[in-house]
């Protein structure tokens, strides 16, 4: 479906135009401020000393000559922090029955992970403070590690969590009905076990935070790199005590987030503690090795599933069973269970079965905590429903193109709502998949696979339908009592010399949301894009909104904007009509002047109307008083989430001999609905597809027993490089949600959502003359090996 | 919890050593710890932020500046090790207008998103570039791939710098035949 011609398709629209990011500038001059390069006079710097273990109870900390040490400011260990900082328990209603232990930012009496921080030190600087931890001695008396899943799971194995009677965090089940029939009657039965690998954002900007507070002004100013300055706006009030009011959240320039910088870190309310106990402003940058062993993890599932078809190939029915072990306790304030509720909504989504049945299990094991990142969830899901489909197709003797053909659900079946309760509103599956077969050219490729496979060397195809979920509700968080707004807000002003200044509370991480909130503003108001300033990421100066997570930008945030500049259009257009003895109706606004609306004809420049409104208020008829700084909030409405959807198919070669897999091209077909710039949509599927080859590749947080990571550094933990990565050739469908006016979806998650099933599934293909599969990722050389026979 | 007094001292670790070299086109002093690494010095004594801690081990190349003409990682030597070199960093690069091409070419197709790796990219790029006038897309990669990027997928990233090669070749094919 092609998006119907709207007032937003005129000639010369900033909507829809590949307009470069007039905020990259600064960036590529080295004039990016990040929170890590910021100073604030009288600051101190922050180091955690870490545990070593696992899983230990600790006796005694033994700190005298670290504090002893000249130019050391403060040595603070849980019980100090304690004090001023009430617990936080990562638990939401709606996830009914699940548990998890408080957490405080430095532990009182024993630690969960290897790498946890124990003690802090603050001094002049931060190698001075790194001098003062070797100085420390913490005595532990070490407690059996669950590390493993299959470990966490035993009858009788120790208890993670001390209060609970096993280790399972939450389980949850979805029946549609009728599974157990469908399975009865069907022809054919596929079943596949799965396991996805632990991984980890590693943003190239590590964590940072600056906290400062003032006791006289009873103020805390945090500079936090993060997506959400709201939320932990929040949150730094309700645990310290200081009124929302007096919190301030700054979130500068953002060295990539992808949803790492969201989460609540034990150091981060470490430092603003340590802030108020020393009434100075305290920095704390996590360094490479601590990201590895800090930041969230996320993936590690391990998924059954099994999939019935009838005699036509015509999928009946899909049953699934996800374990996923995430870290010692659940995420604060979104959870560790996000994922795993995603897993098992999302699989089968794009195809047209109705009876699903699903069990999800989420353990508690001693490691570092997992939570949201990139694609929460659709990559699993995505990775188990495709290769389960190309499992059918063999079973049945059908072309993958085929049988999706025959299963996914029609472009004119919508709305529906999915077996799982998903409501679709409106998806184009079918005409996504026609155009990527034509993309690729299909049938010239399963040719040359043929020849080449007669000269030893063996190319894969693979495909993966997905369905993205974007624009979230406030049934994603709120509904479970979590204090995170799915609603944005604006203030939009028109200056005394005409220009636009928009503060909004979407974030930028460098996806381009100050640029396309600024082509919306300027587009509705008929203002170059170039007059339009937008302002983010500060607490003191937006609205309250939620900010950048889960694609929401683009949809919600770009509405809000859209509904703030028409408001703002209409209060210039009032005081216009005053003034040129008009009504508002007869008036427009093009290229930053007032133009009859009938004739297009130029009657006066807007900056006109804004001289006279700032400073010659006295000419207008009395009892004028003009707006021209409105606040706006926009919070979505209709469906609970925007779906989007699309298509990836990947081409490869595997060296047979050695495992190594070489990408050669990865194509990609979408529809995020109303597209606002093009070049950053494509932009953000080559990014998140390239995320998602990692993850189906290279990337992996390897454990050992004792459960020490094993690969923490960025020479041992495999990201994807130049090198590595193929084209990305890409295609767009429309589709516009009717829930807003602009009718922009989430475009953020689509490329890593099926970027690894895709490979999955054309690794297998290539593959597929040695009578061999796999069902593991990371796919390494050395799992091809093995499933070759060879290693 | 225990609040120590603010005396400062400085043990062994704190001595400062003299270093003197040229940073920009400047003459440039700065009194560092024999264990501070160029990249500290830069960052936090010279205050040239742009070039950007990302691994502290030579991997990720978000700390790419030239010495003496070459890109080096700021992360992998201490400061005084770079006494008596001339030490160009993004800032520089760009007041004397060496990568402006790149820069645009970058801005225009939008080859950053968080702009963090940026500096380290455009060193890379600028290298390659000086000792090969035409690369091919598999040598820009190649060229590339001890730059970590995890916003872009690299491919605006390549298609940019091959635009630039190819804009300056034929810029020098035009100047050679008038």
């Amino acid at each position: 479906m092609t998006a119907p011609l709207t007032s937003l398709d005129r000639p010369n629209s900033y909507i829809g135009r590949s307009v470069p990011r007039p905020n990259a500038k600064r960036l590529l001059a080295g004039r990016g401020r990040y929170v890590t390069d910021v100073k604030l006079p009288r600051m101190l710097h922050a180091a955690f000393l870490r545990s070593p273990h696992a899983h230990a109870q600790i006796t005694s900390i033994d700190f005298e000559r670290a504090r002893a040490l000249d130019g050391v400011h403060l040595v603070a260990t849980g019980a100090d922090l304690a004090k001023i900082c009430s617990p936080w328990t990562g638990t939401l209603d709606h996830f009914k029955g699940m548990i998890s232990e408080p957490q405080l930012p430095l532990p009182l009496e024993r630690v969960v992970w290897a790498g946890q921080a124990v003690v802090a030190v603050v001094a002049e600087s931060r190698a001075l403070a790194e001098d003062a931890l070797e100085l420390i001695t913490v005595h532990y008396e070490e407690l059996p590690a669950v590390v493993a899943l299959d470990q966490a799971r035993e009858p009788g194995t120790p208890l993670v969590n001390p209060e609970s009677h096993s280790n399972l965090c939450f389980r949850s089940q979805l029946d549609s009905g009728g599974v157990d029939d469908a399975f009865a009657r069907a022809a054919h039965v596929v079943e596949e076990e799965f396991s996805f690998g632990r991984h980890t954002p590693v943003t190239l900007e590590p964590r940072a935070i600056i906290a400062d507070h003032d006791p006289e002004a009873g103020t805390l100013t945090v500079h936090h790199a993060t997506q959400t300055p709201y939320q932990f706006q929040d949150l730094y009030s309700r645990h310290f005590g200081i009124p929302e009011s007096r919190v301030r959240v700054i979130a500068p320039d953002i060295g990539g987030s992808f949803g790492m910088k969201l989460h609540v870190y034990h150091e981060d309310m470490a430092v603003v503690g340590l802030s108020i106990l020393l009434r100075r402003p305290v920095k704390f940058v996590a360094d490479r090795i601590e990201s590895f062993v800090s930041d969230i993890h996320a993936r590690d599932h391990r998924v059954r599933a099994r999939m019935a078809l009838d005699e036509n190939g015509d999928i009946l029915a899909m049953d699934v069973h996800d374990v996923t072990a995430i870290g010692a306790f659940s995420t604060y304030p979104r959870t560790s269970v996000v994922e795993g509720n995603q897993v098992i909504r999302l699989i089968g989504a794009p195809y047209r079965f109705k009876n699903y049945r699903a069990v999800l299990e989420v353990i508690f094991q001693h490691k570092v905590q997992t939570s949201q990142y990139r694609a929460v969830g659709h990559p699993i899901a995505c990775a188990v429903t495709e290769r389960m489909v190309d499992l059918a197709a063999a079973r049945t003797g059908r072309d993958p193109f085929d049988i999706r053909a025959q299963n996914l659900i029609a472009d004119d079946a919508y709305p529906l709502t999915s077996p799982t309760g998903y409501k679709f509103e409106a998806l184009s599956h079918q005409a996504c998949l026609q155009r990527l077969r034509d993309m690729m050219n299909d049938d010239a490729l399963r040719a040359e696979q043929t020849t080449l496979r007669a000269r030893g060397i063996h190319r894969g195809i693979g495909i993966a339908s997905f369905v993205e979920i974007t624009n979230p509700g406030p049934a994603f968080y709120g509904v479970g009592g979590a204090r995170i707004s799915s609603q944005d807000g604006a203030t939009i002003s028109l200056t005394p010399t005409g220009e636009v200044r928009c503060a909004i509370s979407v974030t930028e991480q460098g996806q381009g949301t100050e640029a396309i909130v600024s082509q919306i503003v300027a587009d509705q108001l008929g203002i170059a894009q170039e007059h339009v300033k937008v302002v983010t990421g500060d607490t003191e100066v937006t609205p309250h909104g939620g900010a950048t997570w889960a694609c929401r930008g683009a949809g919600i945030g770009g509405e809000t904007a859209l509904q703030a500049a028409r408001v703002l259009k209409a209060n210039i257009l009032q005081i216009a009509a005053l003034v040129l003895q008009e009504q508002p109706a007869a008036l427009d606004i093009e290229d930053s002047t007032i133009v009859d609306a009938a004739t297009r004809l130029q009657r006066l420049p807007v900056a006109e109307i804004a001289r006279i409104v700032y400073f010659r208020s006295d000419t207008l008829p009395p009892g004028t008083q003009a707006q021209f700084t409105v606040s706006h909030h926009f919070a979505p409405q209709g469906y609970p989430f925007a779906f989007t959807n699309g298509i990836q198919g990947c081409h490869l070669e595997v060296d047979v001999e050695t495992g190594f897999i070489k990408l050669l091209k990865h194509f990609v077909v979408e529809d995020c609905g109303r597209i606002i710039n093009p070049m950053l949509v494509d932009e953000q599927m080559r990014g998140g597809v390239v995320q998602g080859l990692g993850a189906a590749l290279f990337e992996e947080c390897r454990y050992g027993d004792t459960g020490q990571l094993l690969n923490g550094s960025l020479a041992d933990y495999l990201v994807p490089m130049a090198m590595e990565m193929p084209d990305i050739v890409i295609d767009h469908l429309e589709t516009p949600t009717q829930d807003t006016v602009l009718g922009a979806k989430g475009c953020g998650e689509a490329g890593t959502a099926a970027a690894s099933a895709c490979v999955l599934n054309a690794v297998n293909d290539a593959l597929a003359p040695f009578g061999v599969s796999i069902n593991a990722i990371p796919i390494t050389p050395a799992r091809v090996l093995k499933a070759l026979g060879r290693f | 919890m225990s609040v120590t007094g603010t005396s400062f001292g400085s043990g062994d670790a704190d001595e400062t050593v003299r270093v003197r070299f040229m940073v920009n086109g400047r003459k440039t002093v700065c009194e560092v710890a024999p264990r501070d690494t160029l990249l500290d010095c830069l960052r936090d004594r010279l205050e040239l932020t742009g070039t950007h801690a990302g691994c502290e081990m030579g991997t990720c190349a978000a700390c790419l500046v030239q010495l003496d003409g070459r890109a080096v990682h700021a992360c992998l030597m201490f400061a005084v090790q770079a006494d008596g070199a001339r030490i160009d960093t993004i800032e520089g690069l760009t007041e004397s207008g060496a990568i402006a091409d790149l820069q645009a070419e970058f801005h225009r197709r939008n080859a950053l998103q968080c702009g963090f790796c940026t500096p380290g990219m455009l060193i890379s790029a600028h290298e390659l570039l000086s000792h090969n006038a035409v690369p091919s897309r598999e040598t820009i990669r190649d060229a590339l791939s001890g730059n970590y990027c995890r916003c872009t997928g690299y491919e605006a990233i390549v298609d940019a710098i091959a635009a630039v090669a190819a804009a300056r070749a034929a810029r020098k094919t035009r100047d050679h035949s008038s």
